[in-house]
């Protein structure tokens, strides 16, 4: 990629899925690449207006019910960010974002909507046996241990969603992680989201990039092959310290 | 008191007693435990107590507190009041108000937002302020448009009582629309991204210098009353000077609300306002307080993003002093901290900011990317010693300030504060833990930074990031317009913040 056009990021329906501080990721990955000299443009896509599909990475963020079901169905409607993936864009997806990127997700109303089909997971309000009652809502600090294919330390972060997920058969794609603490999709297999090619979905919600900068330049490795050095800003290393010892994380 | 039943009577005098153990023990005012344990011995008493004299209720995510007070200095105009006092806005704490005399006395009651409905049914009330809906705590579930749907029902169970609503916040006037008479006020909105989805149809709402609307045809009221300036309003087409000695534009939307509510009582709008001068705190928000040796700091209350948006127009109207930033997330404040990244604290640029609390460097990373040099402390009082001025601004979120002016009252009276360990968050936190009415038995480990609080003096403080030649900042940020798609007590818990 040139280092001359600015790395373009879309954050997608900020009205919809912005509900705790998701537009945070915009912001760290926008920094992340200025600190680094490396123009970056941060594209808010306001719910009714088409997604464009020239960006190179697309943000999902947390959503309540109903604005879930809406957001799903414009980027169906318009299909740019499923063009954009066909051509190798990155989407990090969280919380009800991970869900609207899956194949189908349960509505306040009670039915399954159609996903962007982008990762090939189902979200369900659970998946034991009909007549059980479903599973409380999965609301706290979460850490996740990154697959080793990633070569990620431990990711930080905070969870809050009622939904349970898991691949469908034959699914392609790894989990993100193992989960160290907390709910995660909430299946038995203990894991949390989910990676497929160049598409992230987690629970992890909000900003969880904040504390995850690897996470972040993982992303932007993505768009742009190796990046220049950073003389990582001080204060993230004692967050994750912090953190560490508060979650107990050796 | 002659038409209380026996039971309530019974009822009160328990409470009562509860309540002076509860100060002798030095555990606060004893509103909410009193109040708890009258609610027990006679279920219907908030009904019978409140049957005896005219109520108002007070709700919102922001401003109930100073709303409430605001409200009962211009019903006072009018003789006796009562109020509930130290943030106690459950059922609880409004029962210990009710059952203060005299009893046909009118009462200004503030009540949280969630649980209007259970107390407005019981009380009554002939009308209820509803100042604005926002995210807060999310982690408790406490999405804003289930709250606008519970206050528009509420309207149905309340024939003839008046909604004194904000018809500036779409969730607020769509909950008053609903009900038998509306009083609208424009109190202003600081904080729009919660006002963006129609909360009857979920399409996105138009906006304009002038107003919101959507397709569906809800749009917002043509108000009575409307903030017109600085120190105006507009008063039923007429134009009304209001000085207060509150801070902000956020507070004259307060006594606006007010004002009218008071109207429906008879006060005169000038009335009302005179009797509103000379408030300068309310439960130690704007009030000057000590924070150890040539240090005083302004205490200001930011619990969720509209009120710290709320507080950064508030800094912005003020002198340019240091800014002091206390930020913990205790169950009473929302565990989840992630919603410092809807704030737009790039508007801090500029400012001398030190950051403190129990979650100090997950305040200090958004700060970092938010460009804002500042330095890191365990408490605020260490926090303000560093500080280039005697009397520094502190923002803090509910448990920060709570803890902070139980350590500066201290400090008040000449007890040696020692600013961490004896007055330390988690004394008083248990003590609120055990009488919060709302708290989850979740389990949660209390995040507990002890290299921070244990050992201040070893803690290792860093410059802000301004020191590092290390970061380029090529621009392409806006500070001034928030990030891209964002426009913008010591109680005994008897309330949930
Ligand atoms: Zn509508």
């Amino acid at each position: 990629m040139s280092g001359l056009s600015a790395t373009r990021i879309a954050l997608i329906y900020p009205e919809l899925l912005g509900t705790y501080g998701d537009g945070g990721n915009a912001l760290v990955l926008e920094r992340r690449l200025a600190w680094r000299g490396l123009p970056a443009e941060i594209v808010p896509v306001r719910a009714g207006d088409p997604v464009p599909a020239d960006c190179d990475i697309y943000l999902l963020g947390g959503g309540e019910d109903e604005p879930q079901v809406l957001a799903a169905e414009g980027m169906r409607r318009t299909g740019g960010v499923t063009a954009a993936v066909q051509r190798g864009a990155v989407v990090l997806a969280v919380c009800a974002g991970y869900q609207v990127v899956g194949e189908s997700f349960p509505g306040s109303d009670g039915l399954l909507h159609d996903g962007l089909g982008l990762l090939e997971i189902e979200t369900r309000r659970s998946f034991g046996p009909a007549g059980e009652p479903v599973p409380p809502r999965a609301v706290g600090d979460i850490v996740v241990e990154p697959g080793p294919a990633l070569g990620l330390p431990p990711l930080f972060g905070y969870e809050n969603h009622g939904g349970r997920t898991r691949p469908v058969a034959g699914a392609g794609g790894e989990a993100l992680g193992r989960v160290r603490r907390g709910v995660g999709d909430g299946t038995a297999a203990g894991t949390d989201g989910r990676v497929s090619g160049r598409v992230v979905g987690t629970y992890l919600h909000g900003p969880v990039l904040a504390q995850n900068p690897a996470l972040a330049d993982l992303l932007l490795t993505w768009v742009h092959g190796g990046l220049p050095a950073l003389a990582e800003p001080p204060e993230i290393e004692l967050l994750r310290a912090a953190r560490a010892r508060a979650l107990e994380v050796a | 008191m002659t038409s209380l039943t026996p039971r309530t009577r019974a009822a009160i005098t328990v409470g009562r007693l509860a309540a002076d153990a509860s100060r002798r023990f030095g555990r606060g005012s004893g509103e909410m435990i009193g109040g708890k344990l009258a609610l027990r011995v006679s279920a219907g008493a908030l009904g019978e107590l409140a049957a005896q004299r005219p109520c108002v209720c007070v709700s919102a995510t922001n401003g109930k507190t100073t709303t409430t007070r605001l409200l009962a200095r211009a019903l006072g105009t009018l003789g006796p009041v009562v109020s509930n006092s130290g943030g106690a806005n459950m059922a609880a704490g409004v029962l210990t108000a009710l059952a203060r005399p005299p009893f046909d006395a009118p009462a200004a009651l503030e009540v949280d937002e969630i649980w209007l409905p259970k107390v407005a049914r019981e009380v009554r009330p002939r009308a209820v302020v509803l100042l604005n809906i926002s995210r807060d705590q999310l982690d408790r579930s406490n999405e804003t448009r289930r709250i606008a749907a519970l206050w528009r029902q509420l309207g149905a169970e309340l024939p003839g009582a008046t909604a004194v609503a904000n018809c500036d916040d779409p969730l607020v006037a769509w909950a008053a629309e609903g009900w038998s008479r509306q009083l609208w006020v424009s109190a202003g909105q600081n904080w729009t991204a919660d006002g963006m989805v129609c909360p009857s149809c979920a399409q996105l709402l138009h906006r304009n210098d002038f107003g919101w609307w959507c397709d569906c045809g809800l749009a917002r009221p043509e108000p009575s009353v409307l903030v017109s300036g600085s120190d105006e309003l507009v008063w039923f087409g007429r134009h009304v000077h209001a000085k207060l000695d509150l801070p902000g534009r956020v507070n004259l939307g307060n006594a606006a609300m007010a004002a009218a509510a008071a109207k429906l009582f008879g006060v005169e709008v000038d009335d009302a306002l005179a009797a509103m001068t000379g408030l300068g705190d309310v439960e130690g928000r704007y009030k000057e307080v000590p924070l150890g040796p040539g240090r005083r700091g302004r205490m200001l209350l930011a619990k969720n993003p509209a009120g710290w948006v709320e507080m950064m127009e508030l800094l912005g109207s003020s002198p340019p002093r240091p800014v002091v930033v206390d930020f913990n997330s205790q169950t009473a404040d929302g565990r989840d901290p992630s919603w410092i990244w809807d704030v737009p604290f790039e508007r801090l640029i500029g400012r001398e900011v030190h950051v403190a609390g129990e979650r100090r460097h997950d305040m200090s990373v958004r700060l970092a990317y938010a460009q804002v040099p500042h330095d890191v402390h365990p408490t605020a009082e260490q926090a303000a010693a560093g500080a280039g001025a005697a009397l520094v601004d502190v923002v803090a979120n509910y448990t920060a300030f709570r803890d902070l002016l139980v350590r500066s009252a201290a400090r008040a009276r000449g007890e040696p504060g020692p600013p961490t360990a004896a007055f330390g968050p988690a004394g008083v936190a248990d003590a609120v833990a055990t009488l919060d009415e709302t708290a989850p038995a979740d389990g949660y480990r209390r995040y507990d930074d002890r290299t921070g609080y244990a050992s201040p003096d070893k803690y290792e403080n860093h410059d802000g990031y301004d020191s590092r030649g290390g970061y380029r900042s090529e621009g392409g940020y806006r500070g001034d317009e928030g990030y891209p798609g964002r426009s913008g007590g010591a109680d005994e818990a008897g309330s949930r913040p």
